[in-house]
């Protein structure tokens, strides 16, 4: 049983707040606010990633979540299921995303009557009456304010396709940080469904180029923004197989560990022809997680070829070689050096060296001095892990496709389908 | 609230709200109460305004009365006077054609929190509960609970009960959640809502219907239903089978839970029951949003308690990565050293290596810490790694390694040899370390070059400010005195007559002056005084994996209590191993008797005597405890002594009562394990305060005594000469 819900700003402003249960007498309206400052000093006492995701105070336990540089906290007397009420606290986030187009402290503010009415009809008590958004829909009246097309570059949302909107064939970027509930309005017809096949990669590659570690976890994401939910069919690879005691075949079956479907997915078609029968709703949904260690079908994406040499007194010289190990596209491209930065930060202890595009099949490189005062053979040990983060369009590691995208003949209107690929690196270290 | 100008603009917004222009204008006049909603968030006392809001509220855009329900929630309990206006157009709407309407209004009537609401609601209340509008039935059903929470010491109403009951038959699955909540609420002083068998197997066969949030909130009431049978209980797991994978993490665990709960009598199934869950564990501790993880690895943590081998193979998930939060590299580096095996050790201890040379000094220290306890199982490799480490020369790590050698040299003798090798090639820099010093004096023998790093202390005592470190080097340089006089005597006595002479802590001057007055006995005197035992392997047994029993942590599964670390399970903390040494000294100073001999204040006929013996290895005890009956079980009738568990210990000591084990000193429930020697008999002893299967006594200590062979006078003494030790420890402290 939750008491409260609220979301404050990084700087501790009090975005959205939402009592249920304060017991009336004993605290009056500003005495149970004051939890929220309490909260706010207690997650600020401690350095950014020291802060435990469950807190107390007195009787009051606090569990937050962060998302969007937003803290999401609910707080609760009783002893309710962490994961309950951590993943309902990513759900409320995911609603507000899919209500609001984006998730950032502005589109919050605009939009707090909005989130008000949401919470309204999500929880009651204290207690979770609905995340769905087909029932929702029917409750919410108030109309999202949308911030202008964002412009940064969040990290944390999947940012798709940023370079190449230019081609008409691609959504662009932004498509699917829209508002699903802009009806009426001007934009609206567009009846658009995306389907993204994301993966998380983890990769540890040892210090002498072994693979030590690799790791998928990916997810099939539908958007829907059709007003409408009828059934549709989605069609994964027919080659795909489940499971590690499953006989591989020999060219490119597709392979996961293990897999877990939403439970509105139908998978009567699943097992002889692989195909997902789901009737969307309105919003962002997870229909499918599958998740795959070890043996990758293909290289990571990624080689690094280093070298660490001492050079002077008190300089280190580290020389990177680094090689996309990605099929090449039609035109090789020359690398463009002018756009890549590096630089040190000395806060850290880390070097960042940042690439802004990187074709397959290309090779790139770098040499760093560095200057170290009492340097001594042994410190060259401590030089590393390099730590990679990225992000591959139209890429799947796992090789999992989705063959096509059927909606219901009975579907009004014209209706876009889109699919997207995408693979981000979750953690990809190479020691040196 | 400290916002500047607030006043203004309160007055400002009155201003604005009750012009007819304003008001005139739809979408002007929304606005402005949407302003007032945005200052009320952020903390601005608007509640002059109720008076303009509740005009504001007879509007038929239901978004704007949205959200002057919301400000009158908030402010009703401030203005209740104000509030009852605004009851007739709530009671107006709780009639409206529009189900939307009716369920806004009531659910908005029952929030206001205020004296007197009860007589108003009751009414719409239980209109709604038949209300042909499953919306409005479900705003009704939580309505009663909000209804019972305004006058919490009434009666209950037996009418409403029973209704709630009756609608736990609803065809909407929300209204049947609802219910449960309800009821669960209004009965909290009766032990809440009742699950029978017919509700039960009602709710079992409901599950489908439910959403995900429901589905763990029902599985979490079934936690207190007892299947009559066998045959029951096993139609009711396999009902629930498919949940267990369910793609929610928290339905899977809420499962989980209750499984393990229904089968406590049947390990195969809650076994089976752990392999199933294990994969969508696995899932959430790589979950894309890291408070999840750190959840599911919480829970892992908990399952391998029990089952250590479970995760054994996918130990590549807690391979920490490079951008995660602190607090889930912890967590995942102890579970590392947990799951641990022969086929695993080497790739983990490779990645623990790279952790040791992390920017953070803490983490870097953890890693090595974890290498630390590897290494009681696997100390070659370990010594190899912690070794290489130290030739990095930084100080955070080498005084982390020199830690993690004095464990491993008391935990297992056999890699003394290694260790004191390691250090003779290390110490050439003095480290800050009481672990060095009681390294280099208790292994003195093997390590050429201990004199001369002991000296470097010596030389830099007048910098030092640690007292602690001090008396380990009076303690550290005896023992070296002890085994190489000849290169220990000059500074030994350069070390007591600085820190008899000039030395201003207390503590440090008695150390010195113990030592001096030892040393003038002589040295076979000093050589049994000082000398304690140089390790012992046993205590690794309590601190190594042991199996628990799944009841041990079932009942805090899925709850706050692995996240947040307090009310943690009972854990048995050894007794530190480097107090060992250095306190035998003071122990051995006590009076001289072999055995003390208390008269007992209850029987004065009979005595008792009590002695210590040879030393009872944990793993002996831990067998004979479980093979032995309890003779005895007897509860004090006070609480356990206030006192430091040291100062418990030492008292216990005296008596000649030997403190194997107790949990550390805020825990509940507390237990010590204590054992003497009688005239030919062992008496073994739990001490326990707070048990939970007995609440009624829990602020009192029980005990619970057994024996071999029996001996009832004997035991008799035992207790009374332990209660007379804790009675007079309870005096003391208070």
């Amino acid at each position: 049983m939750i008491s409260q819900i609220f979301i404050l700003s990084s700087k501790g402003d009090h975005l959205i707040y939402k009592d249920y249960h304060i017991i009336m007498k004993h605290f009056r309206g500003e005495a149970s606010k004051d939890s929220i400052n309490v909260f706010y000093e207690m997650v600020t006492a401690l350095s950014g990633d020291q802060t435990p995701v469950v807190m107390s105070h007195k009787d009051l336990h606090f569990i937050h979540v962060r998302q969007g540089g937003l803290y999401w906290v609910a707080s609760t007397k009783t002893n309710p299921s962490p994961f309950t009420i951590i993943e309902f606290l990513n759900r409320l986030a995911a609603l507000t995303k899919d209500y609001c187009g984006s998730l950032s402290e502005k589109s919050v503010r605009m939009n707090f009557a909005l989130i008000y009415e949401l919470l309204d009809e999500m929880v009651d008590f204290g207690y979770i009456q609905t995340t769905s958004t087909d029932i929702l829909k029917n409750f919410i009246q108030t109309e999202a304010v949308s911030s202008k097309p964002f412009s940064l570059f969040d990290l944390s949302n999947v940012g798709l396709f940023g370079a190449e909107t230019q081609q008409s064939k691609v959504a662009p970027s932004v498509a699917a940080s829209r508002p699903i509930m802009s009806s009426r309005g001007e934009q609206s017809g567009k009846n658009e469904i995306f389907v993204d096949v994301i993966e998380r990669l983890s990769v540890v590659i040892g210090s002498k180029g072994v693979l030590m570690k690799s790791d998928i976890q990916g997810e099939i994401r539908i958007k829907c923004f059709l007003p409408t939910s009828s059934e549709m069919r989605i069609g994964l690879n027919e080659e795909l197989s489940i499971g590690k005691s499953q006989q591989k075949g020999y060219s490119s079956a597709v392979r996961v560990d293990e897999c877990r479907f939403h439970q509105a997915v139908k998978l009567d078609e699943f097992d002889t022809f692989r195909i997902l029968k789901v009737c969307p709703s309105q919003g962002e949904q997870t229909v499918m997680q599958y998740q795959l260690c070890d043996e990758l079908p293909c290289a990571p994406p990624f080689q690094l070829f280093p070298s660490v040499q001492k050079d002077y007194v008190n300089r280190v010289l580290i020389f990177l070689k680094l090689r996309c190990d990605l099929p090449p596209k039609s035109m090789s491209q020359e690398l463009s050096s002018p756009d890549q930065t590096a630089e040190l930060q000395p806060k850290n202890k880390a070097l960042l060296w940042e690439i802004p595009r990187f074709p397959g099949g290309a090779q790139l490189s770098a040499l760093f001095k560095v200057d170290v005062p009492g340097l001594s053979s042994a410190s060259l040990l401590e030089v590393g892990p390099v730590s990679m983060s990225f992000e591959l369009a139209k890429q799947t590691c796992s090789g999992l496709q989705i063959r096509f995208l059927r909606l219901a003949p009975t579907q009004t209107g014209l209706s876009q389908r889109w699919v997207r690929y995408v693979t981000h690196s979750d953690s990809y270290t190479i020691r040196i | 609230m400290p916002y500047f100008g607030s006043e203004e603009m309160v007055k400002e917004l009155k201003r604005a709200l009750s012009n007819p222009n304003v008001q005139a204008d739809r979408l002007r006049y929304k606005n402005y109460i949407t302003k007032v909603i945005r200052y009320m968030t952020q903390g601005l006392d608007v509640s002059a305004l109720f008076m303009d809001m509740v005009k504001a509220s007879a509007t038929v855009d239901i978004a704007q009365k949205k959200l002057v329900y919301l400000y009158m929630c908030t402010y009703a309990s401030d203005k209740p006077d104000l509030a009852l206006l605004a009851i007739n157009t709530l009671r107006k709407d709780c009639a409206d054609p529009n189900p939307m309407v009716r369920g806004l209004a009531l659910r908005n009537m029952c929030n206001f929190r205020m004296p007197g609401m009860t007589e108003y609601i009751e009414q719409p209340i239980v209109a709604g509960l038949r209300d042909k509008a499953s919306y409005v039935r479900r705003v009704a059903v939580l309505g009663c609970a909000k209804m019972h929470s305004l006058q919490p010491n009434t009666d209950i109403d037996g009418t409403i009960v029973n209704e709630l009951y009756a609608l736990l038959r609803d065809p909407d699955p929300v209204v049947v959640v609802n219910c449960l909540r309800a009821l669960e609420e209004i009965l909290k002083d009766e032990g809440g809502v009742v699950i029978n068998k017919p509700i039960a197997h009602h709710l079992l066969n409901r599950m489908k219907d439910l959403d995900s949030w429901a589905q763990s909130e029902v599985l979490t009431f079934l936690l207190r239903y007892r299947p009559r049978s066998d045959d029951e209980l096993f139609d009711i797991l396999s009902l629930l089978d498919s949940f267990l994978q369910s793609a929610h993490a928290h339905v899977a665990v809420a499962t989980l839970r209750l499984f393990l709960q229904l089968a406590s009598a049947h390990p195969a199934v809650q076994a089976d029951a752990l392999l199933c869950t294990s994969a969508p564990l696995l899932a959430t501790c790589g979950a894309a949003s890291r408070e999840l993880r750190f959840a599911g690895l919480c829970h892992v943590q908990q399952v391998m308690r029990s089952q250590p081998g479970l995760f054994g193979t996918h130990y590549k998930r807690f391979f920490c990565g490079y951008s995660e939060p602190t607090y889930i590299k912890f967590r995942k580096m102890e579970i590392l050293v947990e799951l641990v095996n022969d086929e695993n050790v080497a790739l983990v201890l490779e990645e623990l290596r790279s952790y040791c040379t992390d920017v953070s000094p803490e983490l870097a220290q953890a890693a090595i810490a974890a290498i630390g306890r590897i290494a009681q199982t696997y100390s070659e490799k370990c010594l190899d790694i912690l070794t290489g480490l130290l030739a990095l020369k930084q100080d955070h790590i080498t005084s982390a390694v020199i830690q993690m050698f004095r464990d491993l040299v008391w935990f297992c003798p056999q890699s003394t040899a290694a260790v004191c090798q390691t250090v003779e090639a290390c110490v050439d820099s003095p480290q800050d370390s009481e672990a060095l010093l009681w390294l280099l004096g208790e292994h003195g023998d093997q390590i050429s070059s201990a004199p001369y790093v002991m000296e470097g202390y010596i030389d830099g005592l007048k910098t030092e400010l640690s007292s602690a470190v001090k008396m380990e080097l009076l303690t550290a340089s005896v023992k070296m005195f002890l085994c190489r006089p000849a290169e220990t005597q000059d500074m030994l006595g350069r070390l007591l007559h600085y820190c008899i002479e000039e030395e201003s802590d207390v503590c440090v001057r008695d150390r010195a002056l113990l030592c001096y007055r030892l040393l003038q006995r002589g040295v076979e005197e000093t050589r049994k005084v000082v000398t304690g035992p140089k390790s012992d392997p046993s205590m690794s047994v309590l601190t190594g994996r042991q199996e628990e029993p799944i009841s041990q942590w079932a009942s805090t599964f899925n709850t706050l209590g692995p996240l947040s670390g307090c009310d943690l399970c009972p854990q048995t903390a050894v007794i530190s191993a480097a107090d060992q040494p250095s306190s035998s000294a003071e122990k051995e100073l006590l009076p001289e008797s072999t055995d003390v001999t208390l008269s007992s204040p209850d029987d004065t006929e009979e005595e008792i005597s009590l002695s210590l013996g040879p030393p009872l290895s944990h793993e002996t005890f831990e067998k004979m405890w479980l093979d032995l009956e309890i003779l005895q079980r007897q509860t004090m009738g006070f609480p356990r002594p206030r006192t430091a568990l040291d100062t418990l210990q030492a008292a216990l000591q005296l008596v000649k009562i030997q403190t194997l084990a107790f949990t550390p000193g805020a825990t509940v429930p507390w237990k010590a394990y204590i054992y003497t020697r009688s005239t030919g008999t062992l008496i073994l002893a739990e001490l326990l305060q707070g048990d939970q299967h007995a609440p009624g006594i829990d602020e009192s200590l029980v005990v619970s005594v057994k024996q071999q062979p029996v001996n009832q006078h004997a035991i008799r003494g035992f207790v009374s000469i332990l209660k007379g030790v804790l009675q007079t420890l309870n005096v003391d402290s208070s």
